[in-house]
This record gives structure tokens, sequence and C-alpha cells, in this order.
């Protein structure tokens, strides 16, 4: 395990959430869970953040921001859908406005289902995300040097 | 023995060597204690070097490259101010590199197009102007009971400078909680998860420069609790108990009170740099001039 295992930073957005699924989010943040235990912090911040915890569907009025947040966050980072909304619009799929599951616009490493997902499926979610950042990690480091992005040209 | 002209040197680098161990220990001590504050477990004591150590794992996402480079002024400046401090030098120069440091951090801050990190980055000015006052009255106190500017000189003294300045402590002790980003004080930035500018200072420095500030911020905690030592130099014992019990009241302030507005940190800052500070100062002059010429 390297340290990014040991310490991922998680963002959460709310899509087009029914709160449901945030509610069940914010209870893994508690102190009765307490995921710092495992390095977990929730940050506000996507350029700080590992982990980008997602719930809601996505519609036309967020998919900027949505995308927007995906592209601040620095590699490697991976996606936890969370909720049927998130992975494919749920019983909002029909509404007028909304385009369905998040991978529409971003994409997703992990789905954790559930209306409302429970916070131990949450839990479960991010460990799961994490043997993926770890993989990302290496195909990141093991990219030849030509292809990777230099610093300072990622605005 | 080492001879004297090389003590200085290999005191700077013992200092720039283990100081980031030894700060990244405090802070991990710090997130232990104010866990079980809040009644939680808490992360492993070695968390913030598994956070530091992925922070240089990730991508080095920048809005302007002059990010990297004062990121990186800010961790040499605070290098070096340290590394002044414990090979015994000048005082005013140590707060000279001190304040530099910081001033790269806003630099750096306001190099970034985000609003949250120009808000950060005024807030982290204020402070500036909030804590310096006091830090300097500590330096002169110090000056007026050893005749010295000199760290080497102030920590071989005899004389308990506690009993001399204990307003300039009180005073000191205040500033420690700005300067170490605790609550009430925390405006810039603060090492609570959440923030209503986001993360202020550090909002627009990602990866590599984001571990850079973290280390910085490892030799600055173990540089200010060595002037929590100086106060009671004459005794080590004394000295380490007075670091652990002032690191406790901080952390237990933190958990206790909540965020106040630049104003009001302003002003109990300079209210009591000019009381305690100031009359501590003034009785000190009056007894050494006047009741015992
Ligand atoms: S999955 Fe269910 S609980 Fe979650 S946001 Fe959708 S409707 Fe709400």
């Amino acid at each position: 395990m390297t340290y990014l295992a040991k310490s991922p930073w998680i963002i959460h957005y709310d899509a087009s959430s029914c709160n449901g699924c945030d509610i069940e989010v914010l209870a893994a943040l508690t102190p009765v869970y307490d995921v710092e235990r495992f390095g977990i912090v929730n940050t506000g911040n996507p350029k700080h953040a590992d982990v980008f915890l997602v719930t809601g569907s996505v519609n036309e009025q967020n998919r900027e921001i949505l995308k927007n947040t995906y592209d601040q966050m620095a590699d490697p980072k991976v996606v936890v859908a969370i909720g049927i909304c998130a992975a494919s619009g749920g019983i909002f799929r029909e509404c007028y406005n909304v385009m369905g599951g998040i991978d529409k616009v971003i994409p997703v490493d992990v789905f954790v289902p559930g209306c409302a997902a429970r916070p131990e499926a949450i839990i479960d979610g991010v460990v799961k995300a994490l043997g993926i950042l770890e993989a990302k990690r290496q195909a990141m480091n093991d990219r030849p040097a030509a292809t990777r992005k230099p610093a300072g040209d990622s605005v | 023995m080492i001879p004297e002209p090389y003590e200085a040197i290999v005191k700077a680098i013992i200092y720039l060597l283990l100081a980031p161990v030894l700060g990244g220990l405090i802070a991990g001590i710090d997130r232990k204690v104010t866990a079980r504050m809040q009644g939680r477990v808490g992360p492993p004591l070695l968390q913030p070097f598994y956070d530091v150590g992925k922070f240089f794992e990730k991508e080095n996402l920048v809005v302007t490259t002059t990010q990297n480079f004062y990121a990186l002024s800010y961790l040499v400046f605070m290098a070096v101010a340290g590394a002044l401090f414990f090979s015994g030098g000048d005082m005013l120069l140590v707060i000279f590199a001190f304040t530099l440091s910081h001033i790269f951090l806003v630099l750096g801050a306001y190099a970034a197009f985000s609003p949250y990190s120009h808000i950060g980055a005024e807030r982290e000015l204020i402070q500036i102007i909030a804590y310096e006052p006091m830090i300097i009255l500590t330096a002169v106190g110090m000056y007026m009971v050893t005749k010295s500017f000199y760290v080497g000189s102030i920590v071989q003294s005899t004389t308990p400078i506690i009993l001399y300045l204990p307003g300039v402590f009180i005073g000191y002790l205040i500033v420690l909680t700005i300067k170490l980003r605790k609550s009430p004080f925390d405006l810039s930035t603060s090492h609570h998860a959440h923030q209503e500018i986001v993360k202020g200072v550090t909002t627009d420095f990602a990866g590599p420069n984001l571990g850079r500030i973290e280390i910085a911020h490892w030799y600055e905690y173990v540089f200010l609790l060595g002037v929590v030592y100086l106060f009671f130099a004459w005794n080590p014992f004394i000295a380490i108990a007075a670091i652990i019990i002032a690191y406790f009241l901080e952390i237990l302030i933190d958990n206790t009170t909540s965020r106040v507005k630049w104003q009001m940190t302003l002003r109990s800052a300079w209210l009591v740099a000019g009381t305690l500070g100031v009359i501590n100062l003034g009785v000190l002059y009056y007894l050494r001039m006047v009741v015992v010429p």
C-alpha cells in the first residue's frame, strides 16, 4: 500500500439528489463511523481531494459544475457514484431535465447501489475505489514521461 | 567535541533534518488528541506523514507556475528562520526570515485567481499584522532580561525569564493560537475539514506544493515551541513540561471556541500586545532603571 490509499481525501457533490443519499454520506462522516481512522478527510476543495463522491442524477443545470469539479481534481483521482440516481437517474430518469446517471458526464469508477445507499455500503464503495486509485497511480507513473502533463500547463 | 565555529552549522543541520520529523509527530498527536476530545478514535499517529507522502504522489496541478516558486520559498525561508534560531542566531534576524516566509505564502495565494484564495491571502496578511507586534515584544523582552538578542546567549542565561516576562508570555501564547492556525483565530486557513472560504490561502495549492506548505508548517511548529522553551530555558524539564501544557491548552481552545471575525482577531492580538506586553516591559524598565540602578 502506498500513501495514497492511506490518506484518501474526499469531496462530496450533490448533483440532483433527493438528499436521501447525502444524509447517508454525511452519516458516514460523523463520529459514529469516524472515517478519519482511515485517514479520510472530507474536504470542500476539489484541488485537495482524491475521491469524488457524487449523489443524485445529473441534469442540464449542473452538468457543467460536475465536469468542472472533476477537472479541477489532481490525478490520480476516482469517482464514486452513490445511489441509484447517480447510477442511472433512478426514479427521476424520466424527468424532462434529467440526463441520467453521472457517467453521462464524467467517468465513474465505482457504483454504490441502494436507494438510499447505506453508510456501510458507501464506506465499502470508497474502500473499493482506493484499490482503483492505487492502480491509477501506477498507470500514471508507468506512463512515459513525454506524455505526462507538464507542471503548469494544466489550467 | 565539535570545534566552536562549526557548532552552529551542526546545530542548524540537525534542526533541518529532525524538525520535520518532530513537527509531523506533533501534528499527529494534535489530530489524535483533537479526535479524542470529540469522542472519536482519530487517525493513526503517523497520519500527517501519510498525507504529505500522498501529496508528493499526486500530479503537480498549478494555476500558474509562479505558485511552485512561492510554495518553495515559503518552505525555504521557514526552514532558514528555524535553523537560525536553533543555531543560536540573532532573534531579530529570525523574526525577519519568519515574516518573509509568510509573505511568500500570501504572494502564492494571490498568484492564483480564485476569490477564496484571495480572501485567504488577505486574512493571512491581517494575521501577520496582528501577531507581529507581540513577536517583536517577545524578542525585546528577552533582550531586556538577558541583555542579548542572540538565542545562544538567551538559552544559556540562568535567569528564569518567565518570572520577568509573565505578561509577554501570556501574550505570546495568544499569538501562538494565531500561528498554529487554531480556532478562534484560524481565519486564513484551518486544519479543520470545512471552512467558509474553502481552504483559504491553501485553496489553490495542490499535490507537491501543498506538501511543501505542510512541511513548512512542521518547521514552524518546532520553531514556535522553541520560543516557548526560551522562557523557561534555565530548567529544561520545566521547559518541556511548559511546552506540553501550552500545546494541550491550544488544542483545548481550538476545540471549544468558534472562529471569530478578522476585526476581533486584530483587536484581541493588539490589545494583548498593547496591555500585557507593553505594561510588562514598562514595569521591567522601571525596575531596572529606577529601583535597582
Ligand atoms: S438513490 Fe434514492 S435516496 Fe438516493 S438520491 Fe436517488 S432517490 Fe434519493
